[in-house]
């Protein structure tokens, strides 16, 4: 519920203005509370009203704003926001803004400025040439310009869109019980209109996703243009190749099921590989590494991010061990994402999902229920979980996009 | 209260400011188009025929400013502000093609002892355009070209009640368009110009108020010069509007004035009160 409070003073009653204003609301679809009420006790004395005026949506507030404004009622002068220097490189002032992931503007000079690349869980940076930039608090230099308080910051709702698809609010609890063939086919009608509009589509995998069989499909996708983006670790890389060179993950034959004999070290020769290449790009190019996933990646130009972490083998070459680092490579690759597509990975799911603005459409693909649950509590609005085996859910995607095996 | 050290002594004093640069040089309003120019000796004929019934017939006291090479919309004093006792609140013009004019009456007006009152400047207001009084009480249009908010600085600065109407017909831009008070209780008006609320503020706070035909409206019979019982309007008015002014005690002058009409104004745009005398419009 989207709302303003709006003064209007004058004759405002003998004129029916008071009147016609609350009629306007009501009429645009709007909802009024009177907060205050003056009324002038002569003929020649004005009166005076504080409403508050509320709708479902922005926009509508803001179509009955104007008609209000064009009555004589004003949204009451909204201040600019405070703003405090950073002491110190890497530290905010200590009551810094924190931003949502919904779209904000801040009020500076007296005009509404959107914020760039909003994130949750940072703050709000004015630039020398008045712009505002969501800033992670890392990233913070000393002297820079921080907002500070919530006075002069509005945060916009996301808007219910009027056609429910399924990406409307997540406000069902996540179950393994849901019509899931309705949702892939939601899913890839939302991936295809993405592509019409070209904005890009973001994949997060997890090694589930070789694990369970599901690496060609998920290739597959990549050759059809339907990813623009891959995030991932060094396990989905790891495997993939394990799976390019070996034909197994984590030591399983992947099209048997069987333990390959001293198949527990694949991963490790793998890795190994890949490091004597110097990359796997590099490896890709002397034609030791000819199939898989990373394989479809480098051959159609993907980008992908391989963030890392303190239990990786290895690792490879390609993934950023500097988190810091990883964080801003993301961040880089999430502009221009529309769509983004989380399968089998829990942490780089949510690291995804802390950068990605609440205007993004998510779609989190889990076995366990608890881990897409995880990610609609840290506030991804817009978003479908699905809980489901991530090989079963990829092939099941790759029907409804109509993708032939190759 | 500085008071204005004019030399009136007609009980009704108008400005007026003749239409040597007047012409269609841009279109602000629905009327004017720039391909249908004006006939400036038709013109000049029309305002000085104005100008001489009022003078010599009516023995109303005329002032004029001065014409500005490049305020061509000059002519039409009624919008330069409104003047009340000794005090003059001067226009803040909504178009900037208009806005030039808003110095050259300021200076009229003080060299001549007004005290100057300027709303803010986000305030659209237009003058008597927009601003016309029944009794104690001044109507204000707005929408098209005055702000509903300056309502209440007027109100603050004239001390009365200022009873704002949206005007809701684009060809009726002006409150003088639409609206005539004759004197304390009788005004003419064009319902449609109006929505129910503004109808009925109008029913409410006008104890007669004369409704209009469109045709008659469209003929600007609203935009009338009210001089005691004496009616100035552009000429062409029906029969029953006629008979309706006659039966209320009221003389009707009929003008031409169509030159005048392609800019959207008739005899009313044309002139802005200096004075008022007791009993009329403002009793």
């Amino acid at each position: 519920m989207a709302s303003e409070i709006v003064s209007l003073s004058g004759h405002i009653i003998d004129s029916l203005i008071l009147p016609k204003v609350l009629d306007e609301v009501m009429d645009l679809g709007g909802t009024f509370e009177i907060l205050e009420l003056a009324v002038g006790k002569r003929k020649t004395d004005t009166s005076t009203a504080r409403l508050k005026v509320a709708a479902t949506s922005h926009k509508t507030l803001q179509i009955i704003l104007k008609r209000l404004a064009r009555l004589g009622a004003t949204p009451e002068a909204p201040r600019d926001v405070q703003l405090i220097r950073a002491r110190k490189d890497g530290v905010f002032p200590a009551q810094f803004y924190s931003t949502t992931n919904l779209p904000t503007f801040v009020r500076y000079q007296g005009r509404w400025r959107p914020v760039e690349r909003i994130e949750m869980d940072c703050g709000i940076v004015i630039n020398p040439n008045g712009g505002a930039e969501c800033r992670p608090m890392a990233r913070v230099k000393q002297g820079d310009l921080v907002v500070c308080g919530s006075s002069g910051v509005r945060v916009v709702p996301l808007e219910r869109s009027r056609h429910k698809d399924v990406f409307h609010f997540m406000g069902s609890p996540v179950s393994s019980e849901k019509p899931r063939a309705q949702l892939i086919a939601g899913v890839a009608h939302a991936m295809r209109a993405m592509r019409r509009a070209r904005r890009k589509i973001l994949v997060v995998a997890g090694p589930a996703v070789i694990h369970t069989g599901g690496g060609r499909y998920l290739k597959r996708l990549i050759e059809a243009n339907f990813v623009q983006v891959l995030f991932g670790g060094n396990g989905l890389a790891t495997h993939d190749i394990e799976s390019a060179l070996f034909g197994t993950s984590l030591g399983v034959y992947l099209d048997r099921g069987t333990f390959a004999k001293d198949g527990h070290d694949h991963h490790m020769r793998a890795i190994n590989t890949i490091r004597d290449c110097g990359g796997i790009r590099q490896a890709v190019r002397r034609g030791v590494l000819t199939k898989g996933v990373m394989h479809a990646c480098v051959q159609h130009r993907v980008p992908f991010v391989l963030g890392g972490s303190v239990r990786d083998d290895g690792p490879l070459p390609d993934v950023i061990t500097d988190v810091l680092k990883a964080q801003e490579e993301m961040r880089r690759q999430v502009r221009g994402v529309g769509l983004a597509l989380m399968i089998g990975s829990t942490l780089h799911a949510i690291a995804t999902g802390n950068l990605l603005p609440a205007t993004v459409k998510t779609i989190c693909v889990d076995i366990n229920p608890a881990v897409v649950t995880k990610l609609a509590d840290r506030g991804t609005f817009q978003g479908v979980g699905i809980v489901s085996d991530a090989a079963s859910f990829l092939r099941e995607l790759c029907d409804a996009l109509k993708l032939v095996s190759r | 209260m500085v008071s204005p050290q004019s030399t009136v002594h007609s009980p009704q004093t108008f400005l007026m400011s003749r239409p040597i640069f007047y012409k269609i040089a841009y279109e602000i309003n629905p009327w004017m188009r720039i391909e249908r120019q004006v006939n400036h000796r038709a013109a000049t004929h029309q305002w000085q025929a104005l100008y001489t019934l009022l003078t010599k017939r009516l023995r109303v006291s005329v002032k004029l400013v001065r014409p500005i090479h490049g305020l061509p919309d000059l002519v039409f004093t009624a919008n330069a502000g409104l003047v009340s006792g000794g005090t003059f609140i001067r226009s803040n013009f909504r178009h900037p093609q208009r806005q030039g004019e808003e110095p050259v009456v300021e200076r009229y007006f003080r060299q001549r002892g007004f005290r100057i009152v300027r709303l803010p400047r986000q305030f659209n207001f237009e003058g008597e355009g927009d601003a016309l009084w029944v009794g104690q009480t001044l109507f204000f249009g707005f929408r098209f070209r005055s702000d509903s908010a300056a309502h209440e600085h007027l109100s603050k600065i004239l001390h009365c009640r200022v009873l704002p109407l949206e005007l809701v017909n684009r060809r009726f831009y002006h409150l003088d368009t639409c609206f005539c008070p004759l004197n304390a209780e009788t005004a003419l008006w064009f319902p449609h110009a109006f929505d129910r609320y503004g109808r009925k503020v109008i029913e409410t706070y006008v104890k007669d108020p004369v409704p209009v035909s469109q045709a008659d409206a469209l003929k600007f019979c609203c935009n009338a010069i009210v001089a005691g019982r004496a009616v100035v309007l552009h000429h062409g008015i029906s029969r029953s509007l006629r008979t309706q002014l006659a039966r209320r005690g009221f003389r009707v002058y009929e003008l031409d004035l169509s030159e005048f009409l392609k800019a959207g104004g008739s005899a009313k745009c044309l002139v802005l009160r200096l004075r008022h005398h007791a009993g009329e419009a403002r009793s």
